[in-house]
């Protein structure tokens, strides 16, 4: 291949896989004897088991068992958890009801495990499956948060009481109420965010093995975190001690925030495998990942925002309700506090912010991160008042957010974050001039000769990626710290190895990661291998999700370089006699400076491993590790422009043109960068045009297949133009900032603005389905008529 | 059960099972050839497509019963590391794939639809339309439509040199 | 998918016999509903006899001034068809809109019209068109084996072979689809027969599976155009309502489909 560095637009190396067939995706392995499990789910949204019989399942031809959550829990397995305190603004902790892999007594969420059959094939599964009976009690069911907070709606967990998880809140609330008593004009929205199904292609999956002689366990499952899974079997879950627990996440088809989790099928696959004295797998059809994948957003909110007469914002006020479903997912309870509020003061300068969220127990899928994970729900929130407000107040929409945006760094936001870097005029400026915003009147004009009803909307978001550091986070009520470690292998041949922790599903790190290294030592990029997700080869990793692989993993990357080079250097001084501080590294060489003496690093990997002859008292061999901690978020920023065109006739969007302008700090990578900006924007235009995860009063999910859940097909979405700015981050060394989950967030308000615009009427909930703008284009031209 | 013989890539292969078993099952679980992948239950998601007699066709739903006598060629049938289809090489080319999962399914359409259109005559619009049938979840679909425009450039070119 | 046996048959009349013999016997088009539906354990038939490599059951042929399309002939097989693009421009185009191209390798129109899903394409045309469905026992007026959703007037050992469509001197098709699934919201095929009657049905919207609009013929045979048939709606009290269209959404669309229809006959 070739040197390839920091900003080369270099090929991936895994895609040679991909492309021939050659992919290994958990579904693909196999362990010799194994056996197929399949779930019995409950049918009901809110039941007492009463009883279950399995003895025609049993006596079906290859039926190995059928388990049940009384022998689960006579095992001493433990309940699945959520991993991160959050304490109510009255200073109680959070109300968390108890969730087992296989329930016994009473179901809350339709789709819920209440039984495991483990048999021959997954068809003799499945059908055993079908036989086993369960007897059920029906209990009333709520699926709509503001219900469940209703006196007299059904009461989900004991622990919880009027179905309130917690009631938190952030900002100064005197402060945003005087703000309020000052304002010349406020703008005031209810604003829900659609809940969504995550998607990724591959479904879940996992293959357990035990060893009875060993008494260890392996698993393969689709993981975003490996370490994080084996952590949390072991130490809460109790199915098997760390060290006799070896997980591996394989290539893994996608994940979005929905394979963080460690959900109950792994959980039960891995325990039976010992139980039953067989390897197990399972593998997700469709309909039970829209049943028990972690839905995303989810979002009923109030908001409101003072100006004074000036058109400057003095404060912002925000009440959520947040459904998180029937039980607590792993993330469920950061998404809607640290992870959102904390992004409401956007990308302006807000004197007072007062957020209050209440989390809420429903008879609905867990709801936990999805991609961009409470960022994109803020980033809604605040893109539609500032769009509204505009209107309201009669300035253009960029005008209005100018004349508030941040400009002098670092500031400190009243709701937590210090913002390190930006210039936000800057990608304003590049998004509009792309999108030329200023000949928008004549297409618009143009699209209405033509029965079209065209529309323009803006959204400039910020994020906060690469959650750091892991003090601060703690101390916020996280379970775990949020560092990233690297181990960089030299081989004594000088091809190199990097183990890192995080994981990659689709992020290209086996490129990006090499890329380091090519530009570090002007080595090939072939010459480097990323070894992941495998916790017998990593020793510990916190894995990929938040946009954090760029920020924290590949800072521990260079700092265990910095390292292999310092060490690489000595010997090469060593062995040239020369001065360490005269050895340059430069194309795969290292060279005495001012002088034609060199070796090659190959030469130095030998010399440290043959270590005849190393500097005294150096140890033999070039293997260095690294943590990496990061001293704060990385904030990426920019500016979306969606340009739409109605058919006023059957309420259909087309998205005729959207612009992005993108500061993501320093790129490794900008072909990479870009796949990932496309499949964010893809996301939040589902989000924004299509998606929606919808329930029947009682709790039935009706969009638990493809037929009824729409996600964007290639037809339903532009070729977007993007740009990038970049303010290095100055809180990591590569001065990065992440770009995973932007797309997301900056895509559903400017779509939404532009359908509003283009309809002149602003009273549109996402999805902004057909028959909804149909709706509300019939309204505006019967009120046009009047 | 009942014994099902094809052609799969090129070699001649029979195998027992049972009649519910759906095409992809065979080639999955009784042959091995795990390029092909299960994304749905509905028949919309389009990572199983593989050729049947030269033709796309979602191999979960389809009966292995159905294909017997058949010609099949899986995206391992296409072309390998080392010779690649110049829609795999496109693909890699034009980064049109993130986590792979989908790609088997969406190679083995696009090959289907330049055949069925004549390399060189597609355009943005038409391969959009065309990939009706295959869910991405990463890509947001823009790289892939630049990867099979491409490729189906450069057959057209190669059909030309080759005249 | 629950255990089921499968026959290939290799006539009309052995497909019918093996049928007759099976204990809840279904025959196998191209599997395009039917194996989605068995997968997702829905249906669960004992015996499944496979038409698809009878010759007699396959292919295009003219029929007087129209065509005769083999019950086994695939939707890309009608969409491609040369006979079928000159004669009835607005068949070949449905056929060339249903499912994506994958399936339409696949799915048949025997298999399409057998199954009568509310929301599948074909019995459209068949309506519009005054097709002859051609069974081993019978020929029946399309309206007549039509029966609602999901029923045919079918007897349980009897086999489509054949769909004879007369010539028309127009015919097209508009769908608005069902943004998740692509299936139809609302489909409608407008068609001028070749004695100059002008004939107007619904898919997708209609409770009972397809509907002709009277009103809209009626209009269209005075006055051949899109206003003609502008003010026109359904009652929205017979129309389909799920979470993606409300009934009255949905009677927007057919008046909306059958102007764009309208237009694009010519």
């Amino acid at each position: 291949m070739a040197v390839e560095g920091i900003g080369a637009r270099a090929l991936r190396k895994e895609d040679k896989r991909f492309i021939t067939g050659k992919g290994k995706y958990t579904d693909d392995m196999t362990m010799p004897g194994m056996g197929y499990a399949a779930f019995v789910r409950s049918p009901h949204a809110h039941a007492k088991v009463t009883g279950i019989d399995a003895a025609a399942a049993l006596a079906m031809p290859g039926v190995d068992a059928v388990l049940t959550g009384d022998q689960l829990v006579g095992d001493g397995i433990g309940n699945l958890i959520c991993g991160w305190m959050i304490h109510s603004k009255d200073g109680t902790p959070m109300k968390m009801g108890g969730w087992r892999a296989l329930e016994p007594e009473i179901v809350r969420h339709v789709g819920q495990a209440v039984a495991v059959v483990i048999a021959d094939t997954q068809a003799q599964a499945r059908d055993a499956a079908d036989a086993v009976v369960v007897d059920y009690e029906e209990l009333d069911a709520v699926v709509d948060p503001l219900d469940a907070l209703k006196d007299g709606a059904p009461q989900l967990h004991p622990e919880a009481e009027g179905n309130l998880i917690f009631d938190w809140e952030i900002g100064d609330e005197a402060a945003t109420n005087e703000a309020f008593e000052k304002a010349a004009h406020v703008t005031k929205m209810e604003i829900h965010n659609n809940r969504l199904v995550p998607n990724p292609m591959e479904p879940r999956a996992a293959l357990a093995g035990y060893d009875d002689a060993e008494e260890h366990y392996t698993l393969y499952t689709t993981s975003q975190n490996p370490h994080v899974a084996r952590l949390v079997l072991s130490a809460f879950y109790a199915v098997a001690p760390e060290h006799k627990l070896r997980v591996i996440a394989p290539d893994v088809g996608g994940g979005f925030g929905s394979k963080i989790y460690i959900y109950p099928e792994e959980m039960v696959c891995l325990w039976a495998s010992k139980r039953v004295g067989r390897p197990v797998k399972w593998v997700s059809d469709r309909t039970e990942a829209f049943l028990t994948d972690a839905h995303g957003r989810d979002h009923r909110s109030e908001a409101e925002l003072a100006l004074d007469a000036d058109n400057k914002i003095l404060g912002f006020r925000v009440k959520t309700v947040a459904n998180i479903g029937a039980y607590m997912s792993l993330f469920s309870s950061s998404v809607p506090t640290y992870l959102y509020a904390t992004l409401l003061s956007g990308q302006y300068d807000i004197p007072a912010i007062h957020a209050n969220v209440k989390a809420v127990y429903t008879n609905t899928t867990p709801v936990d991160a999805y991609r961009g994970a409470g960022r994109p729900e803020a980033t809604y929130l605040v893109e539609r008042m500032m769009e509204t407000a505009s209107r309201e107040v009669g300035l253009s929409p960029a005008e209005f957010r100018r004349k508030n945006f941040i400009r002098a760094f670092p500031h400190q936001t009243p709701v937590i974050m210090c913002y390190d870097a930006g210039d936000y005029d800057a990608t304003l400026d590049a998004a509009l001039k792309a999108a030329d915003y200023d000949g928008f009147a004549a297409r618009k004009a143009e699209a209405a000769s033509r029965g079209k009803l065209r529309g323009i909307g803006l959204s400039c978001y910020i994020e906060a990626c690469g959650i750091a550091p892991s003090a601060a986070v703690g101390s916020l009520g996280a379970g775990v710290g949020l560092w990233e470690s690297a181990e960089v292998r030299v081989n004594p041949v000088g091809t190199i190895e990097v183990l890192t922790g995080s994981h990659s599903h689709g992020q290209g790190h086996e490129t990006t990661f090499a890329q380091l290294i090519s530009e570090r030592f002007g080595l090939d990029t072939d010459s480097v291998s990323i070894v992941h997700g495998d916790t017998d080869k990593v020793q510990f990793g916190m894995g990929t999700y938040g946009s954090r692989s760029g920020a924290v993993g590949m800072s521990a990357i260079v700092k265990a370089l910095d390292k292999v080079e310092s060490k690489a250097k000595k010997i090469a001084a060593h062995l040239m006699e020369a001065a360490e501080g005269d050895i340059q590294i430069e194309g795969g060489e290292l060279k005495v400076a001012g002088t034609d003496k060199k070796l090659t690093f190959t030469e130095v990997a030998l010399a440290a491993y043959t270590a005849h002859n190393l500097p005294e008292g150096m140890e033999p061999g070039l293997k260095e590790g690294a943590f990496y901690d990061p001293t704060n978020f990385t904030f990426p920023a920019g500016t979306y422009v969606c340009e739409v065109e109605i058919d006023p006739e059957t309420g259909k969007t087309e998205i005729v043109n959207f612009t992005a302008a993108d500061d993501f700090g320093k790129i490794i990578n900008p072909m990479i960068v870009e796949g990932q900006v496309h499949g964010g924007i893809t996301q939040g235009i589902g989000q924004a045009l299509l998606e929606n995860a919808a329930y029947d009063e009682g709790g039935q999910l009706l969009t638990a297949s493809y037929m009824d859940y729409t996600m964007p097909r290639a037809d339903d979405v532009p070729s977007y133009q993007l740009s990038t700015h970049v303010t290095e981050c100055p809180g990591n060394p590569l001065g990065m900032k992440g770009c995973g989950e932007a797309g997301a967030l900056g895509s559903p308000p400017a779509v939404i603005n532009a359908i509003t615009d283009a309809l002149g009427a602003n009273a549109l909930t996402m999805p902004a389905t057909p028959e909804r703008v149909w709706a509300l284009a019939q309204s505006g031209m019967k009120q046009a008529a009047e | 059960m009942t014994k099902v013989s094809m052609v799969l890539n090129g070699k001649s292969v029979s195998a027992d099972v049972e009649d519910r078993t759906l095409l992809v099952g065979l080639i999955r679980d009784v042959r091995g050839l795990t390029g092909t992948h299960v994304g749905c239950d509905t028949s919309q998601c389009g990572a199983c497509v593989v050729h049947v007699n030269g033709k796309a066709v979602k191999s979960c739903t389809m009966l292995a019963a159905q294909a017997d006598g058949s010609e099949v060629v899986t995206l391992e049938g296409v072309g390998s590391a080392n010779n690649l289809h110049p829609v795999q090489a496109a693909f890699r080319e034009h980064h049109g794939l993130q986590c792979g999962f989908c790609t088997p399914g969406m190679i083995m359409s696009a090959i289907d639809m330049i055949n069925r259109h004549g390399a060189g005559n597609l355009d943005e619009k038409t391969i959009r339309h065309e990939l009706e049938g295959n869910i991405c979840r990463c890509t947001g679909y823009q790289n892939i439509v630049k990867a099979i425009k491409s490729a189906s450039d450069q057959m057209a070119g190669m059909a030309q040199a080759a005249e | 998918m629950y255990e089921t046996t499968y026959h290939r048959a290799g006539s009309a009349a052995e497909a019918a016999d093996l049928l007759a013999k099976a204990d809840d016997g279904k025959i196998l088009g191209g599997g395009q509903t039917l194996l989605p539906t068995m997968k997702q354990r829905l249906a669960a038939p004992s015996d499944l006899v496979d038409v698809t490599q009878i010759a007699e059951m396959k292919g295009i042929c003219a029929d007087g001034e129209g065509v005769a399309i083999g019950a086994a002939t695939t939707h890309a097989e009608v969409a491609s068809n040369h006979l079928v693009k000159s004669k009835l421009p607005g068949l070949a185009s449905l056929a060339g809109g249903i499912g994506d191209p994958a399936v339409r390798h696949m799915g048949t129109i025997g298999g399409s019209i057998a199954n009568n899903d509310p929301a599948a394409d074909y019995p459209s045309a068949l309506v519009a068109l005054g097709a002859t469905v051609v069974t081993n026992k019978r020929e029946l007026s399309s309206e007549d084996f039509f029966t609602g959703m999901f029923e045919t007037a079918l007897e349980e050992d009897e086999v489509v072979q054949s769909v004879k469509f007369p010539g028309a001197q127009k015919s097209a098709y508009a769908k608005y689809p069902n943004p998740a699934s692509r299936y139809a919201m609302a489909g409608v095929f407008v068609a001028q027969g070749s004695d100059g009657a002008v004939k107007v049905a619904v898919t997708g919207a209609g409770q009972d599976g397809v509907f002709r609009m009277n009103d809209m013929e009626a209009a269209l045979g005075s006055n051949w155009s899109a206003d003609a048939v502008s003010g026109i709606a359904p009652n929205a009290d017979d129309l389909l309502s799920d979470l993606h269209g409300s009934a009255a959404y949905r009677a927007n669309l057919v008046t909306v489909m059958a102007k764009r229809a309208v237009a694009a006959a010519g």
